[in-house]
């Protein structure tokens, strides 16, 4: 049971609407990570052989902090593609699709790791 | 002094005639009105120059000279102030006569059309100086005998200090105000495109012309007519032309242009391989070359390997020991064959009689010089001057130009050097003036972070 609830309670959905700057649409948040990228250099990722794509910065005021997103996250799934076994620029390419407004986010975070494991341990 | 070389240039635009052999440079052209004084008005000017220049260099000693002799019981006496002004116009003096032969006499490189405003004008400058302290001394001093020697010292004092400053203003206008580079002129030889750029100042086209000539011979490729044509091979399939036959009694009139245009129309649709050709012609020659020069080097360092400069310790029987031209003749053999081929593929054998090998053979020996250094002057073609004078010629050169040799150079003039078998194309462009701005920056500013890894805003 405990190891279900790793993938249940670990795991946050955010629902972030891009916002139109001029020609483009801005989510408000840069990516970091990839298959094709050197994950010792990730800050974020608390298993340094992970590959996976980490949210590196969030603007401020931005859509993406509007919706609940934090510096650290690590990006499962994006509109239901899975986004762990992606290279860097594929995943820049599927959450800037031009045609979509809305993207869901499937988000992992370690302090969520840490308070349920803390919670898990009393 | 060597200057018969880049000495003549003629102009082509009919009124050549002889000036005033000095440098100079000038901007304002002057008619020459009447071409019939052609050596008159050569050594008119540079006599009419002498005299002045012994007139100003005189005055001040008869100024000081002439009290002394007219009335000499009446002058006050004159102690230290005098003496120490006569030294110093001795000293000035001295220097103007060193400072006027270091600018003035010089001789010609050149021969230069037209007269030079430039010096007219410091030649009027110095005649209404001398005559103006001449008048002023003839009314002060001559008429009313005055008696105070020392002013009138001073007054020929002021005179040689003004001559310095005239003598000074010549340096600036003769010789330094050209000196700063304001044009670009490119000279590209026609023959086979070898181009080079120069930097000069505010001069004539002659002037420039004259310059680049100089330039020329130490910077160009030696010209070598045999390298220009492309290998007969690859040129004689376009010899097969096409032929015109007109069917058909309408059009007699059968121009020859409309058959040329036929003919080269067709010829242009035709698949032609003749660029192949050439490169494979290339490669081969290169091939070729590198194969006959890897022998040569060899030949060469081998030949240098026989001889040894003779040591004070060694003893050695005197029939052994040689002088440098013998030592050259002695080795020259073992790389004669080799040096002929390499000079026969590279086309240069007409530049390099087996005299003049012998004789730099030996130079290099006398001089220690390794085989490399020996042998940089064949490997590479040097530019003009290191050859034998006859391939110089250097009387041959023709300034051709539509402008006025004597207008100075602007943005754009072109003139061009002629010689029987090429020419340079010279052509002129303003340097740009550049606008610096500065920008400060504060040596604590440069921050650097670790790039960790590719980062993407989205």
């Amino acid at each position: 049971i405990t190891i279900l609830s790793y993938f249940i309670f670990f795991q946050q959905r955010i629902e972030i609407h891009k916002l139109r700057q001029g020609d483009n649409l801005i989510l408000g948040f840069s990516i970091g990570g990839g298959i094709d990228q050197d994950p010792t250099q990730n800050p974020f990722s608390e298993d340094k052989t992970d590959k996976g794509i980490y949210v590196t910065r969030v603007t401020e005021g931005g859509p993406a902090e509007v919706a609940g997103l934090q510096i650290g996250d690590k990006i499962m799934q994006v509109n239901g593609w899975d986004m762990t076994m992606v290279t860097h620029d594929q995943a820049r390419k599927r959450l800037t699709k031009r045609n979509e407004e809305v993207v869901r986010l499937l988000v992992t975070r370690q302090s969520l790791q840490k308070a349920v494991q803390q919670s898990m341990m009393s | 002094q060597d200057d018969n070389w880049g000495e003549t240039t003629t102009v082509v635009t009919g009124t050549s005639e002889h000036s005033i052999s000095h440098d100079d440079i000038t901007r304002i052209t002057k008619d020459m009105e009447d071409s019939a004084h052609l050596d008159c008005s050569r050594h008119l000017g540079v006599s009419l120059a002498g005299a002045l220049a012994l007139l100003a260099f005189l005055t001040p000693l008869a100024f000081m000279l002439l009290p002394q002799l007219l009335w000499r019981e009446e002058l006050e006496p004159c102690g230290t102030p005098c003496e120490g002004l006569f030294i110093s116009v001795a000293f000035k003096l001295l220097i103007l006569l060193l400072g006027s032969w270091a600018l003035f006499f010089r001789r010609p490189k050149a021969f230069f059309p037209r007269v030079f405003v430039f010096r007219a004008l410091l030649m009027v400058l110095v005649f209404l100086l001398v005559v103006s302290y001449w008048l002023f001394y003839g009314v002060r001093i001559l008429d009313s005998r005055d008696r105070n020697y020392q002013g009138v010292v001073q007054y020929a004092v002021s005179l040689v200090d003004a001559l310095l400053f005239v003598h000074y203003l010549a340096v600036v206008l003769l010789e330094l105000r050209q000196l700063q580079p304001q044009f670009t002129l490119k000279a590209v030889r026609s023959a086979d495109g070898a181009s080079r750029f120069y930097n000069v100042g505010h001069l004539s086209s002659q002037r420039a012309a004259v310059w680049i000539l100089e330039n020329y011979y130490h910077d160009f490729p030696v010209y070598n007519p045999a390298l220009l044509n492309l290998p007969k091979s690859v040129l004689s399939k376009k010899m097969s032309g096409f032929k015109v036959y007109s069917l058909g009694e309408e059009n007699t009139t059968n121009t020859s242009t409309g058959q040329a245009r036929a003919v080269i129309a067709a010829a242009a649709r035709r698949r032609d391989n003749s660029h192949n050709e050439y490169y494979y012609e290339e490669a081969e020659h290169e091939r070729r070359v590198r194969k006959r020069r890897a022998r040569l080097v060899v030949a060469v360092e081998e030949a240098f390997t026989h001889i040894k400069r003779l040591q004070e310790e060694d003893q050695k029987n005197p029939r052994e020991i040689m002088d440098p031209r013998e030592a050259a003749q002695a080795i020259f053999a073992s790389m004669a064959r080799a040096m002929q081929k390499y000079l026969r593929t590279t086309k240069q054998q007409p530049y390099h009689t087996m005299e003049s090998i012998l004789q730099h053979l030996e130079f290099c020996i006398t001089h220690d010089m390794t085989p490399k250094a020996f042998l940089e002057r064949y490997l590479t073609a040097g530019p003009t001057i290191q050859y034998h004078k006859d391939r110089w010629l250097a009387k041959q050169w023709t300034l051709v130009s539509e402008e006025p040799v004597t207008n100075g150079l602007k943005d754009g003039v072109v003139f061009v050097l002629k010689r029987q078998d090429f020419s340079l194309v010279v052509s002129t462009k303003k340097i740009p003036f550049f606008k610096l701005s500065e920008e400060f920056v504060d040596p604590k500013s440069h921050k650097f972070v670790m790039r960790l890894q590719s980062e993407t805003s989205v």
